[in-house]
């Protein structure tokens, strides 16, 4: 039979390690005029299985500096750790917090050090800048990274994206005649868009659920804009005459 | 799916899907692109294997379980091996994948319990040092591209409060109510969960125990790289303990009715 | 080196093999089908058959369908249940159902179950597993209740209770650790949904809603989203878009009313009683 193939050529086995994984889950953040809005979903997963339905993935850096993690999750953890390390070394040196510009360019040096052992992480940095504007930095794994008004990174971003594209940027949306589309929306509609991105993508991606954490990062001397009257909410800084950092959780569906 | 210890953490042949059943999940390659994969060669492959670890949160700490066997293969080789270890008065860890590299683990903690009494500070590790530690070990060995073959899980009590967490041959770590490796986060933590998930606070020790003997019964049943002979340990205020080899009560003697697999009557 | 040969082999032609491998190795792999990355079951109880299964579809992670139904029709008293890729579970379910009618008409007899099942490995198994379909097979004959898995490529398994899919594993747990000989109708239900809903929430690849199929000698009843624990919730916004949101480059204005004028021609009218 001279078309037939033998089996045994047909498929080499990989046997090499991988030392990457993906753990699934999405992340988030907005800018606002004097706030920043920073999400993530809770769920750790791999391959079909939870992991587990609480681990989070966005953190808090400083009281002005605010940092959520997707991808691979030890890579993340190991991540996160030592930022943190950095900003440490720099509060003893400096007896203040880095600012948030910094911080973006500190995380793009740490990501381009590993440029040929990639931690294989999207980061999304929110806070609040010196100048007092919300402000949001998007990296990619290895370190390229941009100021932005918003950003959707992991599983679901290509589902969230185009829909904050829409919502924030007022893409496809003709403004009526004689107006124009604001600047930056308010706190509360920001709250409101992320809480609906989140429940859309546990919708439709077997990836995100279980739990939603939203850090929010106001000005210093910025009033609440209605964040007091926000369900559930609960304050996370330090002090309450600098930058404030607030969490709200919520929970999402667990199929 | 793949669940054989020999197969955790390596790629995923998408070409081959024995049965069609499951969309595999696209997952980052990084095997050998070019011609300097033949460089440094660290890997090894796991050889003697332990299955699934179990453990729950309840209310006076945690419970944890672990069957005796250790496969060489598809070959029952060591069937008295125990994979439950207390570290120190605060924890026990238990142990899924290469028995080797366990037992490596073992002694590094070992050294390290040993350092910190001989320090004599007046500090004592528990279940989160080492769960940190332990995560820092692997993490540096599969970035050494030289993994520590296993899925660990570590239990504690300590300063009133209860400490269960995850670690892997990858670094990966995260912590639950429930956890379950290998075979058991498909088989019994679905069971786990829906026993413990709400309940944490209020199930008893006699309640923990039923609920971890139903699943290694069912692991028994389905796991055919596990052995009916296990160990249960328990972690409270009081210390940690671990049983002695105990075994399930099983039944096999539906098998009696089964008649052939299609037509057959007779 | 060409080989003009026009000899061709009995039995499949695997000429294509090598021009697939080297194809999806240089990075342009086969289409990804649809595929109901699903928690399918079935169980015995004292006067029948429960089938169940979940409504999700899913196309890698990203799910295709939120209440899609893969409890498939074979005849009055036997169904299927499909888990693999959907066209070829909806396929072959719909062939053999065809067929299993058509052998009704010829025997004059209500079809059994072991005819269905041989139906369906001896396809699957001409088509070498090409045809991804994993089913739980269930149903009451003149032989009494029968409960089968055929595998996609063919090999089949007899069980008091079986189950398939990638939650499978979640929801043998539950029989392994409840399933009794001889339950009762409203036992075996609650425990189908049980094992449904282990796979809906701890696997990835199943989730919404559970469906069930109760089989008896005298009576099929479908029960549809039998249970609905994950209703969608309400947005925190309404997404309503104002008159004249998209914009336009040309607008031009078509009149669709036909005008028409009638000219009577001198003569008779026609007659058109």
């Amino acid at each position: 039979m001279p078309d037939m193939v033998p089996m045994s050529v047909a498929q080499p086995q990989e046997r090499q390690f991988n030392p990457y994984s993906d753990n699934g889950g999405t992340i988030l953040a907005v800018a606002g005029a004097n706030f920043s809005v920073i999400a993530g979903d809770t769920r750790q997963s791999e391959g079909y299985s939870i992991q587990t339905r609480y681990a989070p993935k966005v953190f808090r850096l400083t009281d002005k500096a605010v940092l959520a993690v997707n991808g691979f999750a030890a890579d993340g953890n190991m991540f996160v750790k030592k930022v943190k390390q950095r900003l440490e070394w720099y509060r003893h040196a400096h007896s203040k917090d880095m600012p948030l510009r910094a911080v973006a360019r500190l995380i793009q040096s740490m990501l381009y050090a590993r440029r040929f052992f990639p931690y294989y992480v999207y980061n999304i940095l929110g806070g609040i800048e010196e100048d007092g504007s919300g402000a949001v930095y998007s990296f990619d794994p290895v370190g390229s990274y941009e100021r932005e008004a918003c950003r959707a990174a992991g599983a679901a971003s290509s589902l969230v994206q185009p829909f904050l594209d829409n919502q924030i940027y007022f893409k496809n949306q003709t403004p009526a005649p004689g107006t124009s589309h604001p600047a930056h929306l308010a706190l509360t509609d920001v709250l409101a868009l992320v809480i609906d991105s989140f429940t859309s993508a546990t919708e439709r991606h077997i990836e995100v659920g279980d739990g939603l954490e939203m850090y929010v990062v106001l000005a210093k001397g910025s009033p609440l804009q209605g964040l007091e009257l926000v369900q559930g909410v609960q304050e996370m800084s330090t002090t309450t005459d600098g930058e404030r950092v607030f969490i709200v959780r919520r929970n999402l569906k667990r199929d | 799916m793949d669940h054989s210890p020999m197969n955790w953490g390596r790629p995923r042949n998408d070409a081959v899907d024995l049965y069609g059943t499951y969309p595999i999940p696209q997952r980052p390659y990084n095997g050998s692109k070019g011609s300097f994969s033949a460089g440094v060669q660290h890997t090894q492959q796991p050889i003697v294997t332990g299955t699934s670890v179990l453990a729950i949160k309840y209310k006076d700490g945690i419970m944890m379980a672990a069957d005796n066997l250790a496969s060489y293969g598809s070959l029952a080789r060591f069937k008295d091996v125990q994979r439950l270890q207390a570290v120190g008065d605060y924890t026990v860890i238990g142990a899924s994948g290469d028995m080797s590299d366990f037992q490596y683990i073992q002694t590094v903690l070992d050294e390290l319990m040993v350092d910190e009494f001989t320090a004599a500070d007046g500090h004592s590790l528990g279940p989160a040092e080492i769960h940190e530690y332990l995560s820092q070990i692997m993490y540096a060995r599969r970035s050494k591209m030289n993994p520590l073959w296993n899925s660990l899980l570590v239990g504690g009590f300590k300063d009133g409060k209860r400490f269960l967490a995850y670690v892997d041959l990858l670094g990966t770590t995260y912590s639950a109510s429930t956890l379950a490796t290998g075979y058991g986060s498909y088989i019994a933590q679905p069971l786990l969960r829906k026993a413990v998930e709400g309940y944490e606070d209020v199930l008893t020790e006699e309640e923990a125990l039923k609920i971890i003997e139903d699943s290694m019964k069912v692991l028994y049943y389905r796991d055919a790289r596990s052995l009916n002979k296990y160990q249960v340990a328990k972690i409270t205020a009081a210390g940690t303990s671990i049983s002695e080899s105990r075994s399930a009560e099983t039944i096999w003697s539906f098998a009696e009715d089964i008649r052939g697999y299609g037509a057959q009557t007779q | 080196m060409a080989s003009s040969s026009v000899y061709s082999s009995p039995g499949f032609d695997f000429s294509n093999q090598l021009r697939n491998n080297f194809l999806s190795e240089k990075g342009l792999p086969l289409p990804k089908a649809t595929s109901t990355g699903t928690t399918i079951v079935g169980c015995l109880f004292e006067d029948g058959i429960v089938l169940g299964a979940d409504t999700r579809a899913t196309e890698g992670p990203i799910v295709a369908d939120k209440n899609c139904e893969k409890i498939h029709y074979i005849s009055e008293s036997i169904r299927c249940c499909g888990a693999g890729t959907a066209a070829d579970t909806e396929f072959t379910t719909a062939l053999i159902s065809s067929n299993i009618e058509l052998h009704a008409l010829h025997t004059g007899r209500k079809p059994r179950v072991v005819t269905a099942m041989t139906m369906l490995k001896q396809m699957l198994f001409q088509y070498q597993g090409h045809i991804g379909a994993a089913l739980v097979l269930g149903g009451v004959d003149a032989t009494g209740p029968n409960l089968f898995t055929i595998h996609p490529h063919g090999s089949t398994d007899k069980l008091p209770y079986v189950t398939m899919g990638s939650g499978s594993l979640a929801a043998m747990a539950v029989f392994e650790s409840s399933w009794r000989p001889n339950m009762s109708r409203d036992e075996a239900l609650t425990l189908v949904k049980h094992a449904i809903s282990a796979g809906i929430f701890n696997d990835l690849g199943s989730g919404s809603n559970v469906d069930a199929c109760i089989i008896t000698a005298t009576h099929t009843e479908m029960l549809r989203n039998v249970e609905m624990p994950n209703q969608r919730v309400e947005k925190e916004k309404k997404y309503g878009f104002r008159r004249g949101t998209t914009a336009w480059k040309r607008e031009t204005v078509k009149s669709l009313i036909v005008e028409e004028e009638i000219t009577h021609v001198l003569g008779e009218a026609m007659d058109t009683t």
